[in-house]
């Protein structure tokens, strides 16, 4: 209600400024654009271009095949949706099938432990004076060391006479096949990111001032109470931002598995590494149909997740803009959740274009 | 209530639980990246010995990882030439995008916004597939330029992202005044916000390379030359002696070797990096 009255006052008590601000922004949608195709093209070409691409490619084979009068044909050929119905029927199906299970429960598995790690972590962090700096350094390290070198640092801990054999006085035969190298990927990534996550989510719980606790403690909440009702719902656009992109991804999990457990592993071969398997068989047409099914899978869930729990991603952006003269502008530009609806539609965009 | 309270306060265990768990978190954090640093100072024939430090240690590893033939000397430094050019360009394009995103009024400007974000969500294996076609029909493949190309399709909308919020923090008077005193828009933004921005273009350098370092599926897809390879595949690659068992005191050291200046950075500018991730939200 204040930002309503100070916007109506506004344009009375300061008219000079606002006339240079018309003059200063002149032209500057074109200027604007200027600006921006460098950008723009470039991720055209490395984004655009290759989402565009895969969806035709996906439509042909390549390599050699022999025709009906049984002549060799080299180069591709058109198949129509030849490859896509091959993805969900017979021994490919079966595959496919496979790694989409796989993706799955890797990115529900994962984000759900590293989310309820994370929280916890900052949760810890956020109550303790002492150290912080220490925790701070040493949660960096995990999400510095890159995601491959992790991986062999995990697969050798996992090794047969490794440390976490003799840790837990087993003899598993950890990152081979079977549940126990799907539990390694899982220990493993969530070794990596649940810090980070835990990061993100103190940055929110920073933001919450201490009064919000005191009046609650006043009013005699728990801190079970305190937890569910001021906490959560406080920190939740930074921790939805959060799980929203180790969503994204998980859901496009390669390094780890490959690295860790190796190609061609049904327990935990994901569409990501299906689609590279194809790939580096030569065999384009149908890695690119499974590289645009993982696609659109990525931007269904994006879509869904973003539509139904109001993941703010540009709101941030937009609510720190620091000049309140602005804000008549940008609430012309975008209305309330229009944040939100610019970002579903845009991934909707993309994905109706491809 | 209040009787309540304060006998919470004063318990030891309120007051030495947070602190418990700063130590459980560091050494979940540190414990397996310890166990990757004491096992590349191991002797190559006590590799399996499980005990806490090694006895005695040993540079054998390390020397293995320079030796001849393995290559790895060329590994870093391609590893650094992708990396760096690849921070580099980005800066270069995306304090453009960024400036231009935080500071003119335009329409389209939250899709614009939007699009840079959403782009770099798409799985990194869509795009490789149809590149390496591509790349394959123009002669790329086993260049460095097939490496960095595809990895500003990730580096570039993180950057672009996290250097927006760090120009929007900054007041827009810096810029009227500057323009006030005669300045032409690009030499305020030269002379003044340039130099001021600078820790945070420093950070956005930061944040991204190390995403671009740590960067796999495109590196293994377009390069099959030893000679190109970056280090994270060369270390994936590495073979033993015999072709089964995996040279893990080896790659335990080339690990070590990568990670050091990463962990040493990450030190240092520990304090930026956080603001960084943070005010980008992005990983």
């Amino acid at each position: 209600m204040s930002a309503t009255a100070q916007l109506a006052e506004r344009p009375s008590k300061q008219p000079p400024k606002s006339r240079h601000r018309t003059s200063f922004n002149e032209g500057t949608g074109r200027l604007a654009a200027i600006l921006l195709s460098p950008t723009l093209l470039v991720l055209a070409l490395v984004v655009v271009y290759p989402i565009i691409s895969a969806l035709r490619e996906s439509l042909y084979t390549s390599g050699q095949q022999i025709d009906e009068e049984g002549f060799v044909v080299e180069g591709s050929q058109f198949v129509g949706l030849d490859n896509y119905t091959a993805i969900f029927s017979g021994e490919t199906g079966e595959r496919f099938w496979n790694a989409f299970y796989n993706t799955t429960f890797f990115t529900v598995t994962m984000v759900v432990l590293e989310t309820i790690l994370g929280v916890a972590m900052a949760l810890v962090m956020h109550k303790a004076f002492k150290g912080r700096a220490i925790v701070r350094a040493s949660i960096l390290v995990p999400w510095a060391i890159p995601t491959v070198v992790s991986a062999l640092l995990w697969k050798w801990i996992f090794q047969a006479d490794g440390a976490a054999n003799a840790l837990l006085g087993t003899q598993i035969l950890w990152s081979t096949e079977g549940w126990q190298s799907v539990l390694s990927v899982i220990i493993a990534d969530t070794w990596k990111t649940a810090p980070f996550i835990g990061l993100l989510t103190l940055a929110g719980l920073q933001t919450i001032p201490d009064e919000v606790y005191e009046a609650a403690k006043v009013d005699g909440a728990n801190a079970w109470q305190q937890f569910l009702r001021i906490t959560l719902p406080l920190v939740k656009p930074a921790l939805l931002v959060a799980v929203l992109f180790r969503i994204l991804d998980t859901l496009r999990i390669f390094d780890l598995p490959f690295v860790l457990v190796g190609a061609n592993k049904d327990s935990v071969e994901t569409l990501s590494m299906l689609a590279y398997d194809e790939a580096s068989n030569t065999r384009y047409g149908p890695a690119a149909a499974y590289a645009t099914i993982l696609f659109l899978y990525v931007a269904v869930v994006a879509y869904v997740f973003v539509k139904l729990l109001g993941a703010d991603i540009l709101g941030d952006a937009v609510k720190r803009k620091p000049n309140g003269r602005r804000r008549r502008k940008d609430k012309d530009a975008a209305p309330p959740g229009a944040n939100t609806v610019a970002m579903a539609g845009s991934t909707h965009g993309g994905g109706s274009v491809a | 209530m209040s009787t309540n309270i304060k006998a919470a306060e004063a318990s030891p265990v309120r007051r030495y639980l947070p602190l418990l768990g700063v130590a459980v978190i560091v050494l979940y954090c540190l414990l397996p990246f310890y166990w990757m640093f004491v096992s590349a100072f191991r002797r190559p024939l006590d590799q399996f010995d499980n005990s806490l430090l090694p006895s005695p240690w040993s540079l054998d590893n390390l020397k293995a990882v320079f030796g001849e033939g393995v290559g790895f000397g060329r590994a870093l430094l391609n590893s650094l030439i992708v990396a760096g050019v690849t921070t580099i360009l980005v800066l270069i394009i995306g304090l453009i995008a960024a400036y231009t995103l935080a500071r003119l009024d335009f329409r389209f400007k939250n899709v614009v916004l939007a699009i840079i974000i959403t782009t770099s969500m798409f799985p990194g294996i869509s795009l490789v597939i149809p590149l390496l076609k591509l790349f394959i029909d123009i002669k790329w493949i086993n260049t460095y330029q097939a490496m960095i190309v595809p990895s500003l399709s990730f580096a570039l909308p993180l950057a672009v992202w996290t250097l927006t919020t760090f120009f929007r923090q900054m007041p827009r008077e810096l810029e009227q005044a500057a323009m006030v005193d005669g300045c032409t828009p690009a030499q305020a933004f030269r002379k003044v916000i340039l130099p001021l921005a600078a820790p945070g273009v420093f950070t956005t350098a930061i944040i991204t390379f190390i995403a671009a370092w740590n960067e796999f599926l495109i590196a293994l897809s377009m390069v099959n030359k030893k000679e190109i390879q970056t280090a994270n595949v060369a270390i994936s690659k590495f073979t033993g002696i015999s072709g089964f068992d995996q040279p893990f005191g080896t790659q335990m050291a080339a690990g070590v070797v990568v990670t050091i200046p990463l962990v040493i950075a990450v030190l240092i500018f520990q304090r930026r990096i956080v603001a960084g991730l943070t005010a980008g939200g992005v990983k």
